[in-house]
């Protein structure tokens, strides 16, 4: 064998290590949306709470229920962008979209995630609703640690800076609103547009 | 011409090369999903991991999964240690010229 044989050699088996454990299909503009509709989900929050609850929030309001509502809604959206653009571009790159790879990264992504709503479905439910941008960050920020393990391995990043942000809120609820919108929001379109630039621009 | 030693013979065919890297990362793998991800047909996939079987780098497990049998393999601690060489020297072939 010559080495140019041996060179392609360790590529394929690069190669194929990715692509039997990873899930990279994952889409960058799926990214820069959710960070798009947390914006606007956000300032529909805002416009809310100041015009009609002077400001504040009361936990039993029908303010409450509809910024409930409002969250809701962002998350569904942001799941469904997720899944339709990444199908696409699944199918663009001849990938399955639902195998043994995607399987555990959604099962490993959900399991803090799932921990996490659950518990603060729960100290809201005992009227402690001070830190819920603190948790909602942290606990989502480790779901994107964990689940970097079975995808782009850079989301272990955002995860990181998730969890900082979720600290810094934790320590200034009263920020709690704009360290949200930064960690939600911001971070979400400048790290969609990253991705976007690294993988799925350069893909024929 | 240590370095051509542990070029190891075992695995210089593309298909054999394939099966160790995807065993390396994955816990174990089944024979459809090395099919898949290789593009290997099954004659000639099982010829090759029987080689691999023989040379006790990957061990086999045979199950049934709803009734169908299903073949599942696994590297073993030798296998992991063999791939690791000959990737290394691979590698410093690859460096040298």
């Amino acid at each position: 064998m010559e080495s140019k044989d041996y060179l392609k050699d360790i590529s394929e088996i690069k190669h194929l290590m990715n692509k039997s454990s990873r899930f990279i299909s994952l889409s960058g503009l799926s990214g820069i949306l959710a960070g798009i509709y947390a914006l606007i989900g956000a300032g529909f929050a805002y416009w809310l709470v100041k015009t009609y609850s002077n400001g504040t929030l009361l936990l039993d309001g029908t303010i409450f229920k509809l910024v409930l509502i409002d969250l809701f809604l962002v998350a569904f959206f942001s799941i469904v962008t997720a899944i339709i653009l990444t199908t696409r571009k699944a199918k663009k790159q001849g990938e399955k979209i639902w195998d043994g790879t995607s399987k555990r990264l959604v099962v490993n992504f959900l399991i803090p995630l799932l921990v996490g709503g659950l518990y603060i479905l729960i100290i809201l439910g005992q009227q402690k609703y001070g830190q819920t941008g603190a948790l909602m960050l942290i606990f989502y920020g480790l779901a994107l640690i964990n689940a970097s393990k079975y995808s782009i391995g850079d989301i272990r990043y955002l995860g990181f800076i998730e969890i900082i942000i979720g600290l810094i809120c934790a320590l200034f609820p009263g920020y709690g609103f704009w360290l949200w919108i930064l960690g939600f929001g911001i971070m979400h379109i400048v790290y969609g547009t990253w991705m976007y630039l690294k993988y799925d621009r350069k893909q024929p | 011409m240590s370095i051509i030693n542990n070029i190891n013979k075992v695995f210089d065919h593309r298909i054999r090369l394939g099966i160790m890297s995807v065993l390396m990362v994955n816990e174990y793998a089944d024979f459809n999903m090395l099919k898949d991800l290789l593009g290997a047909t099954d004659g000639n996939l099982a010829s090759h991991t029987k080689a691999l079987e023989k040379a006790e780098y990957i061990s086999v497990e045979k199950q049934f999964i709803a009734r169908k049998p299903n073949t599942r393999y696994a590297t073993t601690k030798l296998g992991r240690m063999e791939f690791k060489k000959h990737i290394e020297a691979l590698e410093t072939l690859i460096h040298k010229t």
